[in-house]
């Protein structure tokens, strides 16, 4: 089960040649820069966009297909739109906005009450857009597009619009519905924050190309895309909870092979969970360092070695297991241990810099 | 007969203002100018042309009286068509106004919830252009009360039939003493267009109110 996306489109200042194919299940972050053309690439598989030559394919089903004529208009696609402005219809109610697709749509398994339950809706049922602040008409927009029942639901970066308190009100939302529905999701988006949190398949989009496409978290381990170029550049490791130690405060979490002591988390041992490790936090080191205050001591081995000569900084990726790091370094400590791909190097890392996310 | 002329006048009202909303095609500012003439045009002229067109031997006249036996000219279902043509542009402006300020991406949000166009017209387009409608509608309705030229041109002023208030206003100036009955009848004019412009203001704010706007 896949989507297949291939475009070509002239705009004055872009032109857009789009190509990849991920698979459907999960969410599939499409990132990069704005005006890149993750946003168009969207509306090309919502078909709010007829480009001059596509072939849009998901789950077998051809959506566009320019070389055989084929072009399913939107209202067929069953692609629910999630938009940057939400876009509720102002003359009705939020119930009516979240009834409007539903009534329109084939019986799905979607049901009223769950959304409702689930977006935290059942206050503002009654009240008409106007007065809802922009995180509840966002989460309104959410469960109109989810009611809709359809096959994938398309969000066109939900979150940019908000102040960072709504930003961390609907974000909860988003990773629960990632969480309990099993629904295809594509989602647009700048934020590297959101990535971590949302993405299983990551497509990097740059100037009007794919520059990447594949699982999120080996993309964000490697040094030579321009994703790991950012301040906040970070890998995440898919873990799970191993086990609690209450005295001293810290939690054993299991990543590819290592254990990682974070914190003390509320989750439950076996819990699936993602540790986001910022490449400017892991220090790398020879031998064991002693009499330090640190936890987190992994064996691994240098992957590649990426130099920033204007940022005066070096991108090392480090292998562990079947996962991987990224270690941002000066380039002297680089020469000072002859870091080189198939060295075996230590990567230490601090509890405290090390985020759990929901899996 | 106001209501009549309204009536039958805002649904193409609707239509053109549509077109000319939502429509790039060449020659729409043709469109547009053929639209807006019966407002530049001396009223007169607009009921000459009417004459022409729907008159017992006009092309559409006599296609009219052989077809299905009807006959506008000197009747008030004549006096009716000249007042809608006569208010058409004004009704026009009213909803084309208000179609230009619905945000056609609301219409994309509806075709990706399902919506085919001729649903997306009904359950999107018409209610947030029905502030511009009723407003259309009332300022249409007291216009065609007060029309003059284009009527008295094509339908004449036979009084209870094709009379139009300042026909009446100005029959009863004709005649000797007369002055007291104008002087009612204008009383009344100008309280009708007061009640009407109030009402379409006052409803035209209701609605908008209710969508936030």
């Amino acid at each position: 089960m896949s989507l297949s996306v291939a475009f070509r489109q002239d705009f004055s200042e872009l032109t857009l040649d789009i190509g990849f194919e991920v698979p459907t299940a999960g969410t599939t972050v499409l990132f990069g820069r704005s005006g890149c053309g993750k946003t168009t690439t969207l509306k090309a598989v919502a078909g709010l966009l007829r480009p001059a030559g596509c072939r849009i394919e998901i789950d077998g089903t051809v959506l566009a297909d320019t070389a055989s004529g084929l072009f399913v208009p939107p209202e067929q696609r069953r692609i629910g739109i999630v938009f940057q402005d939400s876009r509720l219809f102002p003359h009705m109610t939020a119930e009516a906005n979240l009834r409007y697709g539903l009534r329109r749509a084939p019986t799905g398994t979607i049901r009223f009450e769950d959304v409702v339950d689930l977006l935290g809706l059942s206050g503002l049922l009654a009240r008409r857009p106007h007065t809802l602040s922009g995180g509840e008409r966002q989460r309104v927009a959410i469960g109109r597009a989810l009611l809709s029942q359809p096959r994938l639901l398309a969000m066109d970066e939900p979150l940019s619009n908000l102040d960072a308190e709504r930003k961390a009100e609907v974000l909860p939302y988003l990773a629960s519905l990632r969480n309990t529905l099993d629904l295809p999701i594509l989602y647009v988006t700048h934020s590297l924050d959101e990535v971590f949190r949302l993405a299983d398949t990551l497509v990097l989009i740059d100037a009007g190309h794919v520059v990447e496409a594949g699982p999120f978290s080996a993309l964000l381990a490697r040094a030579d895309l321009p994703i790991a170029q950012h301040d906040d550049a970070a890998a995440v490791l898919l873990a799970r909870v191993v086990r609690h130690d209450p005295a001293r405060q810290l939690t054993t979490l299991e990543a590819g092979g290592c254990e990682l002591l974070v914190p003390l988390q509320d989750a439950p041992p076996g819990t699936r969970v993602r540790a986001r490790i910022p490449a400017r936090e892991v220090i790398l080191a020879a031998e064991a360092p002693h009499g330090i205050s640190l936890h987190n001591i992994l064996q691994g081995t240098v992957h590649g070695v990426v130099e920033n000569p204007v940022r005066h900084a070096a991108l090392v990726e480090v292998s562990l297991g079947d996962q991987g790091l990224l270690a941002r370094i000066t380039p002297d400590a680089v020469a000072r241990l002859s870091l080189a791909p198939g060295r075996p190097v230590l990567a230490l890392i601090k509890s405290m810099a090390i985020e759990v996310l929901p899996g | 007969m106001a209501a009549r002329a309204v009536g039958f006048g805002l649904p193409v009202a609707l239509l053109a203002a549509w077109v000319l909303a939502r429509g790039r095609f060449p020659g729409h500012f043709l469109v547009n100018a053929l639209a807006h003439l019966p407002m530049v045009l001396p009223p007169v002229v607009t009921g000459w042309l009417l004459l022409l067109l729907f008159g017992v031997r006009g092309p559409v006249g006599a296609w009219l009286a052989a077809t299905f036996g009807i006959r506008l000219v000197f009747t008030t279902a004549g006096a009716s068509l000249a007042c809608a043509v006569m208010v058409f542009p004004l009704m026009l402006r009213a909803i084309r106004q208000s179609l230009e300020a619905i945000d056609p991406r609301l219409e994309q949000a509806a075709s990706s919830l399902g919506a085919g166009a001729l649903d997306r017209f009904f359950s999107i387009t018409l209610p947030l252009a029905a502030p511009g409608l009723l407003v259309g509608a009332i300022t249409g309705f007291v216009a065609s009360l007060g029309e003059f030229g284009a009527v008295i041109t094509f339908a004449a002023s036979i009084p209870g039939q094709t009379q139009t208030l300042p026909l009446a206003i100005y029959a009863a100036m004709q005649v000797p003493g007369g002055e007291a009955v104008a002087a009612r009848l204008s009383l009344i004019s100008i309280v009708l267009a007061l009640v009407g412009l109030l009402a379409s203001e006052w409803v035209g704010r209701r609605l908008r109110a209710r969508v936030g706007l």
